[in-house]
């Protein structure tokens, strides 16, 4: 089995199950994420990563199963609910109001106002330009919509988002499938930043690639079921491919089976 | 006052390699902060002014002519103001003229047969039951569209039916007349206008209030030390908005009461739209709503996973959209000086085509009020300018559908050529 470090988890998911009609779209599924940890959540598309993930974030809530922050039992039913608990989400779509500026999509939703309750703008622009300026120091033009933003931009307007209003868990879903390499390799630096300050981070991808060096455990589904978790430092990659494609836990994998992964 | 603010101005090194790639307008649009697409919409309209005035051998740039003008159009622009936010957020309200029928046949009917004539209390009474009464419509038609998951499309298409036959059902289709004189100014006749001396004062109001907020917004962003705009389109953006405001004052002054020369100055129901139009403004760009509507409209999954009760801010945009209703059957009503059941038929195509003119993108998250209240001088200018030539109302309608086509494909491309 794997051993998780020795705190307390800050989010446990036990037996988690959702149903989409007649689909078991997750599966009585339990993930735990401990602080400072990074957990990758891996699978194919449709596995149910995204489904289970979305969950914790307050997306949809679960048809059964329980969730536990830092030890004690939570609702959490909206995405209001989950921000309360300090939970974070990048969407693999970014879920960025394309129409808006920089400004006002890192502050959808809990904006800034003025003593009379009105939007202060001016504030929100002032720290923007501080947290955009940290994650991307050529960020110039963060008063355009951001549909006319490139790629990296929008992918730094939703990371900023998610790690302004100090997070304690953080959810990545496929972070850096739309970035170039040199992007790529800032997201990872700041991974390894965030875990240092002690934030928990769901890391979700489809390619295994992306996520074994970064994570300190990984978790496999398929089909809507967990396969198993792993810690990194005792499994091969082939190993968790095998988990990945086979739907079988490295012991019960035969080398035949994993020669044919090849 | 500001020559002396200490502030990087957006930095011509900087600026140079971008502002080659683009045309004139476009520059002067980044720099004055003017929308392209506004600045288009105002050179359509400077035309459509000088052919009208030159068809109709100068009738149309008159005084009187822009003065009724103004008053034809109030209605039409204090609607046009909430079908902005209905629009931005990717719905739609087919409702609106007829949600004006129901709401002044009911102001009148209570003014007329319900409360005792002539007490004071009577009509403000009105007024405040006519704005509940459109609220309620509003929360009606919003909760079939938010909570009923029923388009706003079909919703509002039944309320166009449902409320016209409301209209007619309040009195089984009898006019009610006359209304109470003093809420007869409201509608901008003879006297309902403020005279030559407030208008001045207001328009001088006016014109202070703008200096004001643009030096307190620029020293506020140098503060920050944001990029702020040069000094020279500042400035011009100012004299621009002030050369409006008192041309609008000296052409309403310039219109005296009939067989007299007593000026008649702004009347009451422009008032009226000047107030909805500052309030609206506020409340798009300063309030958390009007965030909300915005996001809704660019990304409504965004705006949900953001925590936006998308629901309740649903129920809300209807709920304004039903009060500005009741602020345009007010003037309506005031304007006829009686409670008809054909009030506002077929207003909601000059609503929404004065919307879609304006800017507001039928595929939603893009509008502004002020864009909207040009869409609405444009369409009235229109409609106004084809009566002074003499075309038949059949022709008038074909002209006014075709506009509205033009509007919506000039939005498709303007918007196709922006990706």
């Amino acid at each position: 089995m794997s051993t998780p470090p020795a705190s307390a988890p800050l989010v446990e998911m036990r037996n988690i199950s959702k149903r989409f009609g007649g689909v078991h779209a997750v599966d009585d599924v339990s993930v735990d994420l401990y602080p400072g940890e990074v957990v990758g959540l891996l699978g194919h598309n449709g596995a149910g990563k995204s489904t289970l993930i979305k969950m914790l974030a307050g997306a949809y809530p679960a048809d059964s199963g329980e969730i536990y922050i830092s030890g004690e039992k939570v609702a959490i039913e909206t995405p209001r609910d989950a921000r309360r608990y300090g939970i974070e989400t990048i969407y693999q779509t970014l879920a960025l109001a394309d129409n808006l500026d920089a400004p006002a999509n890192l502050f959808l939703g809990r904006e800034l106002r003025t003593s009379l309750g009105l939007l202060d703008d001016d504030a929100m622009e002032h720290e923007a330009r501080a947290v955009l300026h940290r994650l991307n120091p050529n960020f110039k033009n963060i008063k355009d919509p951001v549909k006319n933003m490139s790629g990296g931009q929008r992918q730094s307007v939703a990371i900023a988002r998610a790690i302004l209003f100090n997070a304690k868990i953080l959810i990545m879903d496929e972070p850096t499938a739309a970035l170039g390499p040199q992007e790529t390799a800032m997201v990872a630096e700041l991974i390894k930043q965030l875990k240092k300050e002690g934030i928990g981070i769901f890391l979700i991808s489809h390619d295994l690639h992306d996520v074994f060096d970064l994570s300190d455990r990984v978790s496999v589904m398929k089909n809507g079921r967990l396969v198993g978790t792993r810690d990194t430092s005792k499994v091969t990659k082939d190993e968790v491919l095998g988990m990945i494609i086979l739907g079988k836990l490295p012991e019960e994998e035969t080398p035949e089976e994993l020669a044919e992964l090849h | 006052m500001a020559s002396h603010v200490e502030a990087k101005e957006v930095e011509p090194e900087a600026a140079a390699p971008t502002a080659l790639r683009l045309g004139a307008v476009e520059q002067f649009s980044r720099l004055t902060g003017l929308d392209t697409r506004l600045l288009a919409m105002l050179g359509a309209l400077v035309v459509i002014w000088v052919v009208l005035d030159f068809l109709s051998g100068g009738l149309f740039l008159t005084p009187r002519n822009l003065f009724n003008l103004a008053v034809q159009g109030s209605a039409v622009g204090i609607m046009a103001t909430g079908m902005v936010l209905v629009i931005v957020a990717r719905h739609i309200d087919l409702s609106v003229g007829s949600v004006l029928g129901f709401i002044g046949m009911s102001i009148a009917f209570l003014q007329v047969e319900v409360f005792p004539l002539g007490a004071a209390w009577n009509w403000p009474l009105t007024i405040v039951a006519g704005l509940a009464l459109g609220a309620l419509v509003g929360l009606w038609q919003g909760a079939w569209v938010a909570y009923g998951g029923v388009p706003a499309f079909v919703v509002t298409l039944g309320g166009l039916l449902i409320f016209r036959g409301g209209a007619f059902e309040i009195t089984d289709g009898r006019t009610v007349a006359p209304l109470d004189p003093v809420y007869q100014l409201l509608g901008g006749g003879v006297d309902g206008s403020i005279g030559a001396t407030p208008s001045w004062v207001l328009g001088l109001i006016a014109v202070a209030a703008v200096v004001f907020f643009s030096l307190k917004a620029r020293t506020k962003r140098a503060r920050y030390g944001f990029p702020i705009k040069p000094l020279w389109a500042e400035i011009a953006m100012i004299c621009a908005w002030s050369a409006l405001i008192i041309g609008f004052v000296i052409v309403m002054n310039a219109y005296t009461k009939p067989r007299s020369d007593i000026p008649r100055g702004i009347p009451v129901p422009v008032l009226i739209l000047l107030a909805v139009v500052i309030v609206m403004t506020f409340v798009a760009r300063f309030t958390t709503f009007g965030r909300y509507v915005f996001a809704m409209g660019g990304n409504p999954e965004a705006a949900a996973l953001s925590g936006i009760n998308v629901k309740r801010t649903t129920i809300m945009i209807f709920v304004v959209m039903g009060m500005l209703c009741a602020v345009a059957a007010v003037v309506t009503t005031a304007r006829l000086n009686a409670g008809t059941n054909s009030m506002g038929t077929l207003a909601e195509l000059n609503v929404i085509a004065a919307a879609v003119i304006g800017g507001t993108s039928l595929a939603g998250g893009l509008g502004t009020i002020p864009g909207a209240i040009l869409g609405a001088v444009i369409m009235q200018s229109l409609d106004n300018g084809m009566v002074l030539l003499g075309v038949s109302s059949s022709l008038r309608s074909i002209v006014i559908g075709l506009v509205l086509i033009c509007a919506v494909w000039f939005d498709v491309v303007y918007n196709r050529n922006r990706r």
